[in-house]
């Protein structure tokens, strides 16, 4: 283990860090409220010399991922960050990402997606784009956006993968708050993340392939089945990588973390940065005799249902906290969790909260756990229009 | 004779874009792939947007392509090729790529994909400065999805989506002037072509290629299937095109407009519009109106044209 430094820094800050240490050749960058912090850091670092990556300066997120796509094919490591409308615009292009499996690397500062137009947390972006074949992880803190990105394009270029993978933060709440982060030496990220290859490299041109052909019936069925696949086996490669990161770092990812899960006959499960508070929500819980515990989800996509199925195999109680809603529907992450425990006699129940970057208390907590909640947690008074 | 040699020569005995692909009879884009790639000495990639080429060349699990070729989606052509362009540099700077290793990033697209849902990613790609050619094969409407109109269909013409009826006599605005649009990027070099002058087309291609920066050439070529004429007269009606002024072939090499082409006969707005189904209802008697103001506009273009290329001393 390689001793590291601890530095102040919000989630945006140290996530360009992390862009810095993995030195990306190409980096489409446009901006939007509140990633900026993200390109605006790297953007620092290529300008004093600190970082090399080719910057280009996009005229929309549609563009960031469709020169994202040319560069990661042409054979050059690839990076850019977005948030809520950026995502929604650049949404096709990601789809194509993972259906051309271009291994880009995406640094989400996650925002409500309008209207009303807001520029704070919920995760609705990135629900946006669940279905579209890419790698979601969802960061607790600043230090978890930092590892996660180092991680990140070890993930996406695994042989077994090649997809685009999306780290995801919670906008303001990680991506400007700072806290102690801990990075890494320079050295020991790039040898983390060595060096970018991949079949079929477009500027390989003594191998001249078509790529983005034009498949009918006869072929798409098969092409979306070999991509659903290679997510899929997402689930077997993190814990090869995460052994190997935790030997740099200390600190060991898995597709979801169990805090206090043991003996727990009520548990939340949640993403992002409410896990924290959930935590300490969980400790003060616990000192009072209340079996309660957490399941944090950190990988998103793939979701690893037989994980949680067995995290919360004998948890009588299970609440789910969504910050994204699906109108007419299911909550995404509630879906997921219905899906995991089904057939099981676990009571499950859905709460969506903090739309918008409505602040989600502890006293919420202590509701949600002690079954006085609302389906909307934190909602205040009826709805205008009502 | 000698470009010709060149072109072939520069095929290496195989063409960049083969036979054995579904584009229509008399189709232009095919000539305007050849012309274009043939003329260039370095290796190159083709970025391809959505669009007739596309779709009759890469039939999964066929392909015709014998470069380098990359689709993602329709709008976003220019924006893939800053991503492959900047890949290149980057591999360069990191790696000590010598200039030697050189390869053209070559952009086509039709109209749609250029004047119309691509343009955005154009203009930003223009004004960014990645050394790339995009080439827009203009066949004046949307033909792969049925001939819907596009900003660079001429007034006046029938589409599927400005048919021709009792109220309505085809499209009612004039077309777009992409070129110019390209040229108010300060990109070093604009042209215009015609996919039948070919040798015209080559050399500039040549130009484009050994400019410092984005080059855009904006080609006319024909659609049987669109414009409504045999197949076999296709290089008639692209003539016809030139030779009455309706689309001049000229040069813009920083700024500076240059013609490459003055008509030794200048043929009547009429000679263009006959052979085209598109056009058929321009010459009935009740119509003259509006031809004459067709002829009236190419007049005025021209002469704009001329002035410009007279203040730039070409």
């Amino acid at each position: 283990m390689t001793h590291a430094a601890r530095e102040l820094l919000t989630g945006g800050e140290a996530v360009a860090h992390a862009m810095r240490q993995i030195d990306p050749d190409v980096v489409p960058i446009y901006p939007i409220t509140p990633q900026t912090p993200i390109i605006q850091g790297y953007a620092q670092f290529v300008a004093d010399g600190r970082a090399h990556g080719e910057l280009v300066n996009v005229e929309s997120e549609h563009s960031a991922m469709s020169a994202a796509v040319g560069a990661a094919l042409a054979g050059a490591r690839t990076m850019t960050a977005t948030s809520s409308q950026g995502m929604a615009l650049m949404a096709e292009i990601v789809y194509i990402a993972a259906s051309m499996r271009a291994p880009i690397v995406v640094a989400v500062g996650n925002r409500a997606l309008s209207g009303p137009i807001n520029i704070h947390c919920d995760h609705s972006d990135s629900m946006l784009i669940r279905d579209s074949g890419v790698v979601q992880l969802f960061a607790e803190n600043a230090q978890e956006a930092y590892d996660l990105t180092v991680l990140a394009p070890r993930l996406a270029e695994h042989p077994a993968v090649l997809l685009p993978v999306l780290v995801c933060q919670d906008g303001f709440t990680i991506t400007h708050s700072a806290e102690p982060v801990e990075l890494l030496p320079d050295a020991a990220v790039a040898e983390f993340v060595g060096e970018y290859r991949i079949p079929h490299a477009m500027l390989d041109v003594e191998h001249p392939t078509s790529q983005g052909p034009f498949a009918m019936p006869d072929y798409y069925f098969e092409f979306r089945r070999d991509q659903a696949a290679a997510l899929v086996r997402v689930l077997d490669v993190l814990p090869e990588l995460a052994d190997e990161l935790a030997a740099s770092c200390g600190r060991r990812y898995s597709a979801v973390e169990e805090y206090a899960l043991d003996g727990a006959e009520r548990a939340i499960v949640a993403l992002g940065s409410s896990a924290g508070t959930i935590k300490d929500v969980v400790d003060e819980l616990r000192a009072d005799g209340e079996r309660v515990g957490l399941l944090k989800i950190t990988s998103f996509r793939p979701f690893p249902a037989a994980a949680v199925a067995a995290a919360l195999a004998s948890v009588a109680e299970v609440h789910v906290l969504d910050r994204a809603d699906s109108p007419g529907g299911a909550p995404p992450l509630f879906a997921e969790l219905a899906a995991a425990l089904y057939g099981s006699t676990t009571a499950l129940h859905s709460h969506v909260y903090g739309l918008g970057g409505r602040e989600l208390h502890p006293a919420d907590i202590r509701d949600v756990f002690a079954g006085t909640a609302s389906d909307y947690v934190g909602l205040r008074g009826a709805p205008c229009h009502a | 004779m000698s470009r010709l040699k060149t072109l072939v020569r520069n095929q290496h005995g195989v063409q960049p874009l083969r036979g054995g692909h579904s584009l229509c009879q008399g189709c232009g884009i095919p000539m305007v792939v050849r012309t274009v790639l043939s003329t260039i000495e370095t290796p190159v990639i083709v970025v391809n947007a959505t669009g007739c080429l596309e779709v009759a060349t890469t039939r999964y699990p066929t392909t015709a392509w014998t470069v380098p070729w990359l689709h993602v989606a329709f709008e976003n052509s220019a924006a893939v090729a800053s991503g492959v362009e900047s890949a290149q540099r980057a591999l360069r700077r990191r790696n000590g790529l010598t200039s030697g290793q050189d390869v053209t990033v070559v952009v086509f697209a039709g109209d749609g994909g250029t004047y119309d849902i691509g343009l955005q990613a154009l203009s930003g790609a223009l004004e960014r400065g990645h050394r790339f050619l995009f080439v827009c094969y203009d066949n004046e409407a949307y033909m792969n999805t049925g001939v819907q109109r596009s900003s660079a269909t001429p007034f006046g013409a029938g589409t599927t989506t400005t048919p021709v009826g009792l109220d309505s006599f085809g499209k009612a605005q004039r077309r777009k002037d992409m070129t110019a649009i390209a040229v108010g990027h300060h990109v070093p070099y604009v042209a215009q072509a015609a996919s039948n002058h070919w040798d015209d087309l080559s050399r500039k291609v040549e130009r484009a290629v050994a400019a410092n920066g984005p080059a855009f050439l904006n080609v006319l070529t024909d659609c049987p299937l669109g414009w409504g004429h045999e197949p076999r007269l296709a290089p008639q009606v692209l003539d016809a095109a030139v030779d009455s002024l309706y689309w001049p072939l000229y040069d813009v090499v920083d700024g500076a407009y240059r013609l490459t082409y003055r008509p030794q006969k200048i043929a009547d707005v009429e000679e263009w519009l006959r052979p085209q189904k598109r056009f058929a209802h321009l010459l009935r008697p009740e119509n003259a109106g509006l031809v004459d103001e067709i002829r009236s506009r190419i007049e005025r273009d021209w002469n704009a044209l001329l002035e410009r290329c007279n203040d730039e001393g070409g």
